[in-house]
């Protein structure tokens, strides 16, 4: 990797009730990558965006950008561009004002931020939108005007805090996009906190799966989509059964499914999509509690000897009914293999 | 049913209104002495209100002590309505209950604690007793009206500022105060009228030669019977409609009350 950009090392954010919020968490992220902290909520996630942003101070951890430790130094003084979930636009100011707010601070001449602001306003498709107040604009025109407002100031990072949460889903596709184009024509490092694997798969080139505020997982979207490093990262994943492999038996800690598929490594543990477990033939069997139309396919919900295991079947393959024993395959081939479950 | 409504609103209405159209019109009579219905109607009482010099003396210490006092409720009061937004404190419930108790103390109470233990002892100028006394009473009204206009102001829009390279101080300056400015406008309207129409704590606190516009009509009422202090009355009490309708048009003053 190059000279990464944005470095964190031994990050603890303690707010004194229960655990850290943030928990010894080290980062690099390289120029003009996108690298998405993806967890649950009380991951740690925000925490770890802010203390970047320098909303939060770390109780322990450095905080590196561009080759400077900027721990200690305040917020207003890290250039780093920050675009919220909520907006934020200052409620007061036109369109134009807001996206000028970082450039007037910074005592530009008033041609450079007009030349400035329409260049932000058209990157964002908002031209001609100069004069409204933010109150008159849809949520997602507002979460445009939010981005330009942050892009303005040429920040070497962007942090973005779940941006595309408030949008309806047609708008969250489209703004998808837009956010991808954006940062491929300015070439800014994104740091982009989400819980929705879909967007983090689709925008990252790197995705941090975090949990109990460390990093589960660091890698690509197909590494951490096909080889989940960890069980939580795996059901985070889309994987609904993982079971342990134990003397050659596959089993969950309620009960023993039946044999491991040759080649399961003993004491590790295995997984699979519900689109992975192939029904109709196999050594193991399973009641059929409830199946449910998905439209391309249906989805059924097992109860078996080790618990509930979760399929999915194209439409058009015979169709199991509720109370129905059916027989069923778990093949190694294409199973996540955990250390553990 | 709906005759019934009607009817107590309109008693509810005389009731309120009533007094006022009294005052009024005493105010208007052209006789000597204090009574209604009105001898005759004259505008003599308001002339004489008017050209009296002790009441406009009174007045206008009034209105520089309403103003003055509400500046510095404001002063002392932004800040701490904004400590106690913002941070958690530690003792901040605590801070909050004592800021708001002097409202809930009876103003005698107040006056009478002042004078005793504050202005004889340590040999207060009257005026500044009265400023002391009066922004006292105001700053429980500021920290409550301008603490609900923060309550409703989101933090994030001081964040986004502070990381857009404004200093806390300038994310105030620049984004705070401008979206909580009604809040202030309405605070300082209350507190103006509180303050302009504050006896009790006034009471202890007036000296030789220096009265509030109520303790000088309070004294004159004792020595004087004439419509004069009716017309005064009605005279302030139309100040006040005026003010209060500018405000209600102008910032929706009922929003923050």
């Amino acid at each position: 990797m190059a000279e990464p950009l944005l470095s964190l090392s031994g990050l603890r954010v303690d707010f004194g009730a229960g655990r850290p919020a943030v928990d010894g968490l080290d980062l690099a992220v390289a120029p003009g990558e996108i690298v998405s902290l993806l967890g649950p909520s009380g991951c740690g996630k925000t925490t770890t965006m802010r203390v970047v942003a320098g909303l939060i101070t770390p109780q322990a951890g450095r905080v590196w950008l561009a080759g400077r430790d900027i721990t200690e130094l305040p917020p207003n003084k890290r250039g780093v561009g920050l675009v919220f979930q909520s907006y934020a636009l200052f409620p007061h100011l036109s369109v134009f004002e807001n996206v000028a707010f970082g450039l007037r601070l910074r005592r530009q001449d008033a041609d450079r931020i007009a030349s400035r602001v329409g260049a932000m306003l058209e990157m964002v498709g908002l031209t001609g939108f100069e004069t409204r107040l933010p109150r008159e604009l849809s949520g997602g025109q507002q979460q445009r005007v939010a981005l330009a407002r942050a892009v303005a100031i040429a920040p070497d990072l962007l942090l973005l805090d779940e941006p595309l949460s408030n949008l309806d889903a047609r708008l969250r596709l489209d703004m998808r996009a837009e956010l991808a184009r954006i940062q491929r024509e300015s070439g800014v490092t994104m740091l982009y906190v989400t819980h929705d694997q879909a967007e983090a798969l689709a925008l990252s080139t790197r995705i941090a799966v975090m949990a109990d505020g460390r990093i589960e997982q660091l890698g690509t979207p197909e590494d951490v989509y096909a080889s989940p490093a960890t069980a939580f990262v795996a059901r985070f994943m889309g994987f609904e059964t993982i079971l342990a492999v134990r003397d050659g038996i596959l089993a969950s800690a309620s009960g023993a499914l039946g044999p491991a598929p040759a080649g399961a490594v003993n004491g590790s543990a295995l997984a699979w999509r519900p689109g992975q477990v192939l029904l109709g033939s196999g050594a193991y069997a399973g009641r059929v509690e409830a199946a449910s139309f998905q439209g391309e396919s249906v989805e059924y919900l097992l109860s078996t000897a080790a618990g509930a295991v979760k399929a999915e079947a194209p439409a058009r393959a015979p169709r199991w009914r509720e109370g129905e024993t059916v027989s069923f395959d778990l093949p190694l081939a294409a199973a996540a293999r955990l250390p553990s479950v | 049913m709906r005759g019934a409504s009607a009817a107590v609103l309109g008693l509810v209405l005389l009731f309120l209104i009533g007094p006022f159209v009294v005052i009024l019109l005493a105010g208007l009579s052209a006789g000597d002495t204090l009574v209604f219905p009105p001898q005759g109607l004259s505008l003599r009482w308001f002339a004489a209100v008017l050209e009296s010099d002790s009441l406009w003396t009174a007045f206008v210490l009034s209105l520089w002590l309403a103003i003055g006092s509400t500046a510095l409720a404001l002063a002392v009061g932004i800040p701490a309505a904004y400590a106690l937004a913002r941070h958690r404190l530690r003792y901040g419930e605590t801070a909050r209950a004592v800021l708001t108790s002097p409202a809930i103390v009876p103003g005698l109470v107040v006056g009478l604690a002042l004078l005793r233990y504050f202005v004889v002892p340590l040999d207060v100028s009257v005026l500044s007793a009265l400023v002391l006394a009066h922004t006292a009473l105001l700053v429980p009204y500021a920290v409550r009206v301008v603490g609900a206009s923060l309550a409703n102001l989101g933090v994030d829009i001081e964040e986004a500022a502070v990381t857009l390279g404004a200093s806390r101080l300038r994310a105030f300056a620049l984004v705070v105060m401008p979206n909580i400015r009604s809040g202030l406008l309405a605070a300082f309207i209350l507190g103006i009228v509180t303050s302009f129409n504050q006896l009790p704590v006034s009471l202890f606190l007036t000296g030789p030669g220096v009265a509030t516009l109520p303790v000088e009509m309070m004294v004159a009422m004792e020595y004087t019977y004439d419509p004069s202090l009716a017309a005064l009355s009605s005279l302030l009490a139309l100040m006040s409609v005026a003010v209060v309708f500018v405000a209600e048009r102008t910032l929706g003053l009922s929003r923050h009350m």
